[in-house]
């Protein structure tokens, strides 16, 4: 067994540097790497890319890097729940790209897998295609899309093993598994860290393979965004 | 005219038994309200399930079980949950059947626009450019005019395009009608509604074809 374990966030993220490029798990504040986040905070790197599909909330997930004018350029699909961001993106001091959410996830596992671009549908026509090569397969019309290059990804899952193996839960699995092994270095945090053995292998979502560091979280909030409920009759 | 509700209710009889469908947030939600209880359909999620059954009791809630729309929900017996690649797979893929959306503005060859309005914020096109691009069957539901009193289905979209000669149909407050080759069909009027209201309503190329029957809702 290889093992992956680090003793806290700490060593967990050690060797991140001002201007790197990072891929972060989550879709909207469900799945985020919370621990993570709250490092990069601590750290106070800046001028950093994020890889990401939304941008948090003005004050949890990427809102506090926002906050604290640590990031200089968003790659994500929909950004739209963070004040913060729309006054650094209309201001000119946050750079941002967008990009169709299955495009990102794919260029995303297209670095995991080795593809070093991929065609997609999605996009053609519009202007997401603008300067990208564009071809026709049978009638019909595809966008050239390039994998991503990160430095360090970053993901939350809910149980992972010593030897870095994961398993996620619910929609918090999102974009977390097509991040592990797509950047250089990725960093799991789990809410229970267990044993080699204790997982099932027929139930690992992502081998350990993918992963170079893991530790056991601290204190998850998960926050809702939306809470909606029904009444019992 | 009909409401959000009754645009909804008009649109669940576009969906058949074995269907998984995608429906997008507006109108497009309120679909799962009224298909009917004796066909089987699955719905799915973008950011990772099939399967979704209601929002939760009070108390039930789950931070890490929600829809694209980042609201609580529930599972029901038979849903899966995967990741964001997979969940695009089944799109790109077109193994999901229906996907139901809202729109801004719809061209006569098919054009839509829903993401970017020039000089406003631009929140992004989350999976709509992927979803648009890839379903067989694409259900815009809209209302037939913009707030201003502007006829939201053209000759050709002004607004930034979210994919090309996709829609098929388009169910809006006033009308059921298709994309054809020539223009806006006109299939089905919402009750009380006049070809006349219809036409004055539509900026794009109607066609109408002898008597264009009522909807039937009830």
């Amino acid at each position: 067994m290889i093992r992956k374990t680090v003793a806290n966030v700490h060593e967990a993220l050690a060797g991140v540097e001002n201007g790197m490029t990072l891929m972060l798990g989550g879709f909207g504040l469900c799945g985020i790497p919370e621990n993570a986040i709250a490092q990069l905070v601590a750290l106070g790197v800046t001028d950093i890319t994020c890889i990401s599909n939304n941008a948090g909330v003005d004050d949890f997930g990427l809102g506090l890097l926002l906050q604290k004018r640590q990031i200089k350029k968003m790659i994500s699909s929909y950004v739209g729940e963070n004040d913060e961001f729309e006054r650094q993106m209309l201001s000119g001091e946050l750079e941002v790209e967008l990009t169709p959410q299955g495009t990102l996830a794919e260029k995303c596992r297209a670095a995991q897998g080795g593809f070093p671009a991929f065609f997609t549908p999605a996009g053609y026509g519009t202007e997401v295609a603008e300067g990208k090569e564009t071809r026709e397969f049978n009638g019909k019309m595809y966008v050239l899309e390039e994998a991503y290059k990160a430095d360090f990804a970053f993901v939350k899952a809910w149980k992972g093993d010593e030897a870095g193996n994961l398993i996620f839960k619910g929609t918090a699995r999102n974009f977390n598994p097509a991040m592990c092994g797509a950047a250089t270095i990725t960093v799991a945090e789990v809410e229970e860290l267990l044993p080699a053995g204790s997982l099932d292998p027929n139930q690992v979502h992502i081998p350990g393979i993918f992963v170079q560091r893991i530790f056991q979280g601290n204190t998850y909030e998960k926050r809702i965004e939306q809470r909606t409920v029904r009444q019992r009759d | 005219m009909l409401d959000k509700n009754r645009i909804a209710k008009r649109i669940a009889q576009e969906v058949q038994d074995g269907y998984y469908v995608n429906l997008g947030i507006g109108i497009p939600t309120l679909v799962a309200n009224f298909v009917r209880d004796d066909i089987s359909v699955e719905f799915q999620s973008e950011n990772g399930v099939l399967g979704m059954g209601p929002f939760p009791f009070e108390g039930d809630e789950d931070a890490d079980i929600i829809n694209a729309g980042k609201q609580t929900i529930t599972t029901l017996p038979g849903a899966s949950f995967f990741d964001s690649a997979l969940s695009f797979g089944m799109i790109r893929g077109k193994h999901v059947d229906l996907t139901i959306l809202g729109a801004m503005e719809v061209a006569q060859n098919g054009d839509i626009a829903n993401w970017k309005i020039p000089g406003k914020m631009v929140k992004g096109m989350g999976g709509a450019m992927d979803l648009v691009a890839s379903a067989e069957q694409i259900i815009v539901a809209m209302m037939h005019t913009n707030r201003a009193g502007e006829s939201k289905l053209l000759k050709q979209c002004s607004l930034p395009l979210t994919g090309v000669g996709c829609v098929k149909k388009i169910v809006t407050n006033l009308a059921v009608l298709e994309v054809t080759p020539d223009g806006f069909l006109l299939v089905e009027r919402a009750p009380g509604v006049s070809v006349e209201e219809i036409k004055a309503a539509t900026e794009g190329t109607l066609i109408i074809k002898g008597e264009v029957p009522e909807m039937v809702l009830d």
